[in-house]
């Protein structure tokens, strides 16, 4: 089979058709059949061996992906003058149309208005190529930091979830978590490794960053919480952290605490952030949780003034986030989600804050789930809201909650009806089919309809973007010294990370991005009388400084670098970065045995506790972790 | 053509001129044996080739056509040389010259089978065929293919080929491996006779049947072939030429050889009997076939397997005598005066200090063998911090493996092609496909050019800081960019004092960059394609390019033409290495085959075999004993040089190895892929073997497939493809390349 297409694709040639199109695009109207034959065949081999060549220059270039510049050097080889005007793009469309039996594929070029060029604002200068250095490996294990891989992939996350008693085969491990000291190699391992342990590090850092998701300061918090959703070594402290979550929800709820409701919520969104997390196994804490903060009758103490709206309307974005990406056919999540809030939203004695999260939640399901059970229930909910508000005032609570309900009703069918009913808007018409939300929907829709009218002409009108070399998903370094350009090169998150932080929902209170910060760690390497050491220090670029330090002196290095100073002025839009390098003392480098079963004692790390905490202030949720 | 005079430098008195005037276009192995005799009779380095006696004629014949092209083209002075080096008579010349003069360069293209006349006449028979069409400005080619011309009927070829086939299947199991290798060249010699002799049809029809049979590390030439249907195509298709002059090479043992030469005579199957006397030659040696297994690992080539004679040469690959410099204990400021360098070496050996014997290494080549440059103050100085640091190095192994730490390029979009860092870690070098060479500093020193000339002028030269003086202080910055090439940049190398930097590019060009001013000095030309590799020696002053054109050569760095010329290697030259001890060059090829070149007089001291792909990265063992070896099909192989046989090979990349490095103790051998991972082997455990007498004198191999037990670990990094690695004088492993996201 295999064999086959390759002879295919060997022994292709243009078909004479092509010969025959291109002629007649230079002019050369009658074109012979035998001309053409021997046309194509002689322009298809010089193609294949342009080709040929041209893979050399890539292969040369260190790349995978075959550039118009190689195949220009491949016809510079040949004495050909290349074909200019090809640069720039990554990636060139072709276009595929048929018609009258013919089939062709076209590169489109379209015609571009150049005021449109000369209008358009400059795109930004891509940034200078710069140098970072990071460790891949400390002393043959591999650290979990942002620059490397996470230390174990998604996949095999969910395999071990899924399939938890799986036997595991020599080698199958291999790639990504060799933790090859030689000698473990070849075992069977039966069972795969337990990963409730925490190193030290682990701990500290699970410590710092609860302390800081839940603490008073705002910087700190978003910096922890940045750091759960990039982390990618998380997975072992994810049974943690849906513990802390889920008892923190258990417990601020009784107490109607509000604002730390909220911040558990931020949690999850973050852990739900993460690219590198499977989160199926602890679903049964985190979906409990939220489902409490979107329907629980009370969340804060005073009903009447403080936004607990805002906490449901999240939490219900959650709640179907997750419905999207976690519902199977096996675990039901959205139906068993659904099921739950018709129930209670259908319950006459439902109070009026339960009901509101009942509707937020469905509503955030999707179009489909405002259609076929809140659409028939307008009416009901009409008279009800009516009741309230027109009726003998009973409690302000009550009203305040209809109010909420009614624009809640209002925002999310107004799209809805805008798109399932036929043009003319007839106030009386609304009123007959929903009651007494009728009117005020009926307003509403037509407002839906007039913005995406806009919005439709907006996309009509043809747009021309200037290709950029690359979306650049780049982070500028601050703390540079000594660099003259205007902009510093700097360090590149993960794309995906991005992508995920565009589609989030909002989060209640104003969330400013947050900072990004790495932490390189280095620990004692090798038992010998002396260590290699490499600095990672941002006040020299990201040039690692090699230094020596002898284990008698270096009981605790010092240690905690923080980004020279150039973040005093920055606003919370410019993100920043931080270095902190933390050397461990090589006496409790013994006991950090990544392979070591035991959980640590404490005493190792109390030292280096208190040199962390020191520099808390300054640098929230300072993480600690072994490499492991 | 570089003229050949010109490029001797005056310390190799030798004379030996092995520019092969004709290398870019046919330049083959057969050439190079054949003159190695007469053009090095001082250096005591016998090639190694017993020629029967028909050999000495042939060699005669060569000599002749190359004087006779020497003289066409003016170069009287080496004509004279030559001569007299060879011992000809004056007139010997202008006696056969006439002969000579119709063939042009036959002489060493068609594999100086018999003497001229034959030659001439075969070349004459065959113009009467087709070929006369073919121009007339390329008569060696002609000449190569018209051997093609005169050839039976072509719907016969099938019935021969499956005729062979059956044949092969049928016979002993012990036997059919070894016949099996027959299948390849025979395919590809009959595939290019249809297409020569304009049976297209023909020619398609028989590849479609039969290409399928071929062993899949040919693909890629079958790619080639299959593109190739028409004569006219063959004419400037050079790897196929190549393919053509030079013969394919297969080792069978003599028992497996008679029964195929039984069968062919018994079936009167003339066609194949020719095509294997013309086109292949069949090593033959006496006692058990080689299994599958056997020959599986040693081909692969585009010239089948290495003669076994082409590897018997002495190679002396001994590290040099280490300069006696006396290590002052710890005061830093006293050792400029301590020591007493013997002016010879720099740093070829890189053992740990306890094993540094006083005495010659047996191995070793004489210390004057090649001229080396004299250390200066600078360098013992170098030497010593490189002493000093030996001493806190860390001792690697299976249990106690070095950390890598990764200089990842950022916002190189794709771009950066080379790499290089300092052998003290202090600087890295980048090459991109913009044409620039990037320098940074990794230490907080940063770089700073020398002040003009007015401001020169104005310092004291007494001072004692003069060094320091001459710095301006204003240029300091952590990266330097250096403009001047005009295509991408492919190969980077710094010199070992750190004081130039050598960068070769596409548009033929190597240059030296002096890293004090920051500019330019010297651009190299010669190559006129694309130079994929350079390198410094070990001990500086030489390097060694090799690029699109097929020939390594070595320069000095005060001679603007080349002192030698390597030639042989039938495709792309991809990558160049110095042997430790200077003496000999390495070279990668996209034939699949990997040469050692003798500095000393330009021959082909090995020829290893066995890549499935083109060869993008070489390290030498820092020992000069061990060379490895990584290519696009992601194995590593690891070559036994004295011996000159494969001991190890390694698996596990999934993609290109663009970078091999050893630890400065041998004991871990890294390598960098474009699969985005490093991964270590054991280095100690896979040379840990005894070459038995027979093994070596046989050059049949038994590789264990023991990869996975080598394996010491694997290192993925998030989408950068591993393009450079180094080992800092303390074991601490550096890679390097460009986060491509």
């Amino acid at each position: 089979m295999a064999e086959e297409r390759r002879q295919k694709q060997c022994s292709v040639t243009l078909p004479t058709e092509s010969m025959k199109a291109i002629a007649e695009s230079i002019g050369v109207g009658q074109l012979q059949e035998e001309s053409c034959t021997a046309l194509s065949e002689e322009v298809s081999y010089r193609i294949k061996e342009i080709a040929q060549d041209a893979l050399k220059f890539m292969h040369h270039g260190k790349r995978r992906k075959l550039t118009t510049s190689d195949i220009d050097n491949a016809l510079k080889l040949k004495n050909v003058e290349p074909l200019y005007g090809f640069q720039s793009q990554e990636f060139i469309p072709f276009r595929f149309a048929s018609g009258g039996g013919r089939e062709l594929h076209f590169y489109e070029e379209k015609e571009v208005d150049l005021s449109d060029i000369i209008n358009t604002p400059l795109p930004r200068v891509p940034l200078d190529v710069s140098l970072k250095a990071h460790w891949l490996s400390i002393d043959g294990t591999q650290p979990s930091i942002p620059e490397n891989p996470p230390p174990v992939p998604k996949e095999q996350q969910k395999v071990e979830s899924t399939e938890p008693l799986k036997v595991v085969k020599p080698g199958q491990e291999e790639d990504g978590s060799i933790q090859a000291k030689g000698k473990d190699k070849g075992l069977i391992r039966l069972k795969p490794r337990s990963t409730h342990e925490l190193s030290v590090e682990q701990q500290l850092y699970y410590k710092e960053i609860t302390e800081a998701c839940v603490g008073s300061c705002e910087a700190k918090r978003a910096e922890a919480l940045q750091s759960i959703a990039t982390d990618p070594g998380l997975y072992q402290m994810l049974p943690r952290f849906s513990t802390f979550i889920s008892e923190g929800v258990r417990v601020n709820v009784v107490q109607n605490n509000l604002a730390l409701l909220i911040y558990l919520m931020r949690m999850v969104k973050a852990l739900m952030d993460n690219p590198t997390l499977y989160l199926e196994k602890y679903l049964h804490e985190l979906i409990p949780a939220v489902v409490t903060c979107i329907v629980s009758k009370q969340l804060c103490l005073r009903p009447d003034v403080d936004n607990h709206w805002a906490l449901r309307d999240f939490a219900a974005r959650l709640m179907a986030q997750s419905c999207k990406t976690f519902s199977t056919t096996t675990n039901n999540i959205q139906s068993r989600i659904t099921k739950t809030f018709t129930k209670s939203w259908l319950d006459d004695k439902t109070q009026w804050t339960t009901r509101y999260g009942c509707i937020a939640g469905l509503a955030e399901l999707g179009p489909d789930v405002i259609k076929t059970l809140i659409l028939p229930r307008l009416t009901v909910e009409g008279a009800r809201i009516k009741a309230v508000m027109e009726g003998p005032v009973i409690s302000n609570i009550d009203k305040i909650g209809a109010d909420h309900v009614q624009s809640l009703l209002l925002k999310h069918c107004a799209s809805v009806i805008a798109k399932l009913r036929p043009q003319p808007d007839v106030v009386d018409q609304y009123r007959t089919d929903y009651g007494y939300l009728g009117p005020m929907l009926c307003s509403h829709v037509m407002k839906a309809r007039t913005q995406a009218a806009l919005q439709a002409q907006q996309v009509n009108r043809t747009t021309l973007t200037i290709t950029q070399p690359r979306p650049t998903l780049t982070v500028s370094q601050s703390g540079l010294s000594g660099s003259t350009g205007p902009r510093t090169p700097s360090i590149i998150k993960v794309p995906s990370s991005l992508a995920l932080m565009s589609q989030r929902p909002g989060t209640p209170s104003q969330p400013s991005p947050p900072a990004t910060k790495y932490i390189v760690m280095a620990t004692s390497s090798g038992a010998a009388s002396t260590q290699q050491v490499i600095t990672l220090s941002s006040s020299q670029s990201a040039s690692p400084v090699t230094t020596s330090v002898h284990s008698a002196t270096s009981a605790l290095q010092p240690l905690v670098k923080l980004d020279s100073g150039g973040s005093t002025g920055l606003t919370a839009s410019r993100p920043l970065q931080k270095y902190i390098v933390v050397s461990l003392p090589p006496s409790a480098s013994s006991s950090l045995e990544p392979k070591s079963t035991v959980i640590p004692t404490p005493i190792p790390s109390a030292s280096l506790d208190g040199g962390l905490k020191l520099e808390r202030s300054d640098s929230p949720g300072v993480r600690t972790q072994s490499p492991h | 053509m570089a003229a050949v005079q010109g490029g001797l430098v005056d310390a190799v008195e030798e004379k030996t001129i092995k520019s092969e005037p004709v290398a870019d276009a046919t330049a083959n192995n057969s050439a190079n044996d054949a003159r190695a005799p007469s053009s090095s009779p001082g250096s005591g380095v016998s090639p190694g080739v017993n020629k029967p006696a028909a050999g000495a004629a042939e060699d005669q014949q060569t000599l002749l056509a190359v004087l006779q092209f020497l003289r066409k083209n003016n170069l009287s002075e080496s004509v004279e040389i030559l001569r007299r080096e060879a011992g000809l008579p004056e007139d010997s010349l202008d006696q056969k010259g006439g002969d000579s003069t119709g063939t042009g360069l036959g002489g060493p293209e068609a594999d100086g089978r018999t003497d001229a006349g034959s030659l001439l006449s075969r070349v004459t028979v065959s113009s009467s065929a087709p070929s006369k069409a073919v121009a007339e400005d390329q008569p060696d080619v002609n000449v190569v293919l018209s051997a093609y011309s005169q050839q039976g009927d072509p719907a016969l070829y099938e019935v021969y080929y499956s005729g062979l086939k059956k044949f092969i299947e049928t016979v002993l199991d012990c036997h059919r491996a070894e016949l099996s290798q027959v299948f390849y060249p025979l395919f590809v010699h009959m595939y290019l006779e249809l297409v020569y002799n304009n049976h297209e049809n023909k020619a398609k029809a028989f590849f479609e049947k039969f290409s399928g049979d071929q062993e899949c590390y040919y693909q890629d030439d079958l790619r080639v072939l299959c593109s190739l249907t028409k004569k006219e195509h063959m004419r400037g298709n050079e790897t196929l030429l190549d393919f053509r002059t030079s013969k394919f090479v297969l080792r069978i043992s003599r028992d497996s050889y008679q029964l195929l030469k039984r069968h062919l005579q018994e079936r009167q199957n003339n066609q194949i009997w020719n095509i294997i006397q013309e086109h292949l030659y069949i090593d033959i040696f006496d006692g058990m076939p080689r299994s599958k297994g056997q020959i599986d690992a040693m081909s692969g080539s585009l010239a089948g397997e290495a003669k076994r004679e082409a590897n018997k040469a002495k190679v002396y690959y001994g590290l040099l005598k280490e300069p006696e410099i006396e290590l002052p204990l710890d005061d830093e400021d006293e050792e400029a005066e301590n020591e007493e360098g013997k002016p010879k070496k720099k740093k070829p050996k890189k053992d740990n200090m306890g094993s540094k014997s006083k005495k010659q290494d047996p191995n070793a080549p004489s210390q004057t063998r090649i001229p080396l440059p004299e250390l200066k103050d600078s360098d013992k100085l170098d030497k010593i911090m490189n002493m000093k640091e030996a001493t806190k190095r860390i001792r690697l192994g299976p249990d106690n493996l070095p950390s890598i730490c990764f200089y990842s390029f950022l916002n190189a979009y794709q771009g950066l092609t080379a790499v290089d860092l300092t052998d003290d870690s202090s600087l890295i070098a980048g090459g991109f496909a913009d044409s620039t060479v990037r320098v940074w500093s990794v230490t907080p020193k940063k770089l700073r050019k020398v002040k003009s000339a007015a401001d020169l002028n104005m310092i004291d030269k007494e001072s004692d800081d003069v060094l320091e003086r001459i710095m301006d202080e204003k240029t300091a910055s952590e990266s330097k960019i250096l403009y001047g090439h005009s295509g991408p940049v492919y190969g980077i190398s710094f010199s070992p004092d750190r004081n130039y930097l050598l960068s070769s590019s596409e548009d033929g060009t190597i240059r030296l960059w002096s890293l004090q001013t920051f500019t330019c000095l010297v651009g190299y030309k010669g190559h006129n394609y694309p130079v994929w590799d350079t390198q410094f020696s070990p001990h500086g002053y030489y390097f060694v390019s090799g690029g699109h054109d097929r020939v390594a050569r070595l320069w000095a760095t005060d001679h603007y033409q080349p002192l030698r010329m390597f030639s042989g290697h039938l495709a792309d030259i991809t990558c160049t290495r110095f042997h430790p001890n200077s003496n000999y060059v390495v070279t990668g090829s996209s034939d699949r085959t990997i040469r050692l070149w003798d500095v000393l007089n330009g021959n082909c001291v090995r020829i290893f075999t066995g890549h499935k792909g083109p060869i993008h990265a070489l390290a030498f063992s820092p020992n000069g004993k061990f060379l490895a070896s990584g290519a696009t099909d992601g194995r590593v192989l690891l070559w036994d040089i004295g011996h000159g046989l494969m001991v190890g090979e390694l698996k596990g990349h999934t993609d290109t190895i663009y970078s091999l490095r050893f630890s400065r103790d041998s004991e871990i051998l890294a390598s960098g892929s474009m699969d985005n991972t490093v991964r270590l082997w054991d280095a100690t455990k896979a040379f840990d073997l005894e070459t038995d007498d027979f093994t070596a004198a046989t050059g049949h191999i038994h590789l264990q497939d023991n990869s996975q037990e080598l394996l010491l670990g694997s290192y993925m990094t998030k989408s950068t493809p591993v393009i450079h690695l180094h080992f800092t004088r303390r074991n601490l492993l550096l890679a390097a390349g460009g986060y491509n996201p």
